[in-house]
């Protein structure tokens, strides 16, 4: 009997290794990660018909904020420029906005305190799969579009950032209009009442209310608006993009 | 079963022997077959790259948030005072090691790795979380719509009001089933060809709450459906909560398969594969049945097995899927 079991569970191991090796050489070639990627598409364009863009994130209550904010990825930028700027408690800090605008800006944080702001409890789910509670404060992304004036062949707003993912390769991530004036995107200067520590992104991070973690750019440096990402990293919109994880994060 | 779809082919071929009545039914109809195999393929490539997502951060939570300390599964490495890598497995407060398998294995050279699930349980093998979405997402894309096929298709086809939702026999004969099961006792006339109580509950238990269920727990994890989401996941304790049901539910699949794998191997593995592969099925219509035939029953010839003469004359029928024993023809696992 234990002949037979021995057999069958070399047979049954034997099969899934079969199964894990195509799966790892498709996994690898080139047209089957294209293929399973097709979902991408399939999944934005079905969400947006399911949840449409005026759709609100759940906001929480206080009591539902976690005690510790989870900081994932980068902690503490090392690059000379940032290093300088934290080492003044960021007050020579300013935003960057360029690209397909009207009027070409820098704004320090008191300037984007002088927009609309809002201040919203809600929930960010890493692609990992834990989730954390925070209260965010901070500046409409529609309000610093409206104030720098969006060229109508913008189509994408880029995030630059000031942290570097491996040398010369720094941070990046991009929303499409309608993301970026949903009224849950924020630039966040605060987190639970006091100014954004700089392992959750000091002094500004960008907060899409209804997209993955890895969407969250922190460290922003510079915001860009562009009519195509191509040329930007590896043209897929964003660091983590430019590894294989999807742009359309909603999922 | 359709009965009045069933096609039936006589493959008792003319023998000097007395021909035993044997026949080749046309049990499942082509669509049935290919959406089950293509959902044998959808749900297998789904577990194995749920497995690799989950190893992205290999604990489970209760509520909206994942607190630390606040794990309720956790799969997790430490070294010991020699240095070498311990894989602990913690439900609750409870810990076990589980170096090896669980929270440290093997990678593909060898060498002990921190992971949750070892690598031949995942897909992508390696730990390759932006791979395993893409497999994950491009196969609920296919469970989804093929599950959607089906129920439509056995509506329309009433295969589901016929042969998978329960008569009032069906609940009389519940605990004669549950008694045939842990027995391992099946039958093998006609009867076969009809779902039981048990393997109808069954059914219906896998399709309407674990493949609805996994499919709603994996969109409320979702940031953008939870947008308009919300209140189911707020009712189902929290997004994390939402990320364990899902889990818990995968798991629920590998049981349903374990046990529906094995009474497939019980009940005449090679005339089960037929039936769900060409679509035939044998039954031995010599009306030798497990020993009990509930009046209402779609029965060729429902006859009792006690009357049953064990010396009678359907003795001669020789079936690879009913070994040749007196009375009722009873399979048992081969080991």
């Amino acid at each position: 009997m234990t002949d037979r079991r021995s057999f069958l569970r070399m047979a049954i191991m034997g099969t899934a290794g079969i199964v894990v090796a195509g799966c790892d050489r498709i996994s690898q070639s080139r047209w089957g990660t294209r293929v399973l990627g097709s979902a991408e598409g399939l999944n934005r364009r079905v969400q947006a018909l399911l949840a449409p863009s005026s759709a609100m994130a759940k906001e929480y209550s206080e009591a539902d904020i976690s005690s510790v904010f989870h900081p994932n990825g980068t902690t503490m930028p090392t690059t000379p420029t940032y290093q300088a700027l934290l080492a003044n408690r960021f007050r020579d800090y300013k935003l960057q906005v360029d690209g397909l605008v009207s009027r070409p800006t820098k704004l320090s944080i008191d300037d984007l305190k002088k927009l609309d702001t809002r201040t919203q409890i809600t929930r960010h789910d890493c692609v990992e799969g834990w989730s954390a509670i925070g209260k965010w404060q901070g500046t409409l992304l529609s309000a610093l579009l409206d104030h720098v004036g969006v060229d109508p062949q913008a189509r994408f707003v880029v995030f630059h950032c000031f942290d570097e993912m491996d040398a010369g390769m720094p941070y990046y991530e991009s929303v499409d209009i309608a993301e970026a004036r949903h009224p849950q995107t924020l630039l966040a200067f605060a987190l639970n009442d006091k100014p954004l520590p700089v392992a959750n992104g000091a002094p500004l991070r960008l907060r899409v209310g209804r997209q993955l973690g890895y969407k969250q750019a922190k460290y922003l440096s510079r915001i860009e608006l562009v009519k195509s990402f191509d040329a930007i990293g590896d043209g897929k919109g964003g660091y983590w993009e430019d590894q294989g994880y999807e742009w359309y994060a909603g999922i | 079963m359709n009965m009045e779809n069933v096609a039936v082919a006589d493959i008792s071929v003319p023998t000097p022997e007395p021909a035993p009545s044997r026949q080749l039914v046309y049990r499942h109809t082509l669509p049935i077959r290919i959406m089950h195999w293509v959902n044998v393929i959808a749900l297998s490539l789904m577990f194995f790259s749920g497995l690799q997502i989950f190893n992205a951060h290999p604990n489970l939570y209760w509520g909206n948030r994942s607190d630390k300390g606040r794990e309720i599964l956790s799969l997790s490495a430490h070294r010991d005072s020699a240095g070498n890598l311990v894989g602990t497995t913690s439900i609750g407060h409870h810990q076990i090691t589980t170096t090896g398998v669980l929270g440290v294995s093997k990678d593909s050279d060898g060498t002990p790795t921190v992971r949750g699930f070892p690598s031949w349980l995942t897909v992508p093998g390696p730990a390759w979380l932006a791979m395993g979405r893409r497999w994950h997402f491009f196969f609920a894309w296919v469970f989804v719509l093929n599950g959607l096929c089906y129920v439509g298709y056995s509506l329309v086809k009433r295969h589901l009001q016929r042969d998978l939702w329960p008569t009032g026999a069906d609940w009389r004969g519940v605990g004669r089933s549950i008694f045939d099961h842990i027995r391992f006792k099946h039958p093998h006339g006609a009867e076969a060809l009809r779902y039981n109580i048990l393997q109808r509950l069954a059914y219906l238990t896998v399709i309407f709450i674990f493949g609805v269920g996994i499919v709603l727990m994996g969109l409320a994890m979702s940031p953008r459906m939870d947008a308009v989401l919300s209140p189911l996941v707020e009712a189902v304790g929290g997004r994390q909560s939402a990320r364990t049901i899902h889990f818990i539910i995968a798991w629920a699949f590998v049981a349903f398969v374990l046990i529906h794998v094995f009474e497939v191997l019980i009940s005449g593995v090679f005339n089960q594969l037929r039936g769900m592969i060409t679509g035939y099925y044998r039954v031995d219509t010599s009306a030798r049945t497990t020993g009990r035939s509930d009046k209402g029953l779609v029965v060729a010839k429902p006859v009792d097995a006690e009357e049953i003469d064990p010396a009678g004359p359907d003795t001669s029928v020789v079936d690879e899927a009913t070994p040749h024993e007196t009375t009722a023809a009873e399979e048992r696992p081969h080991d």
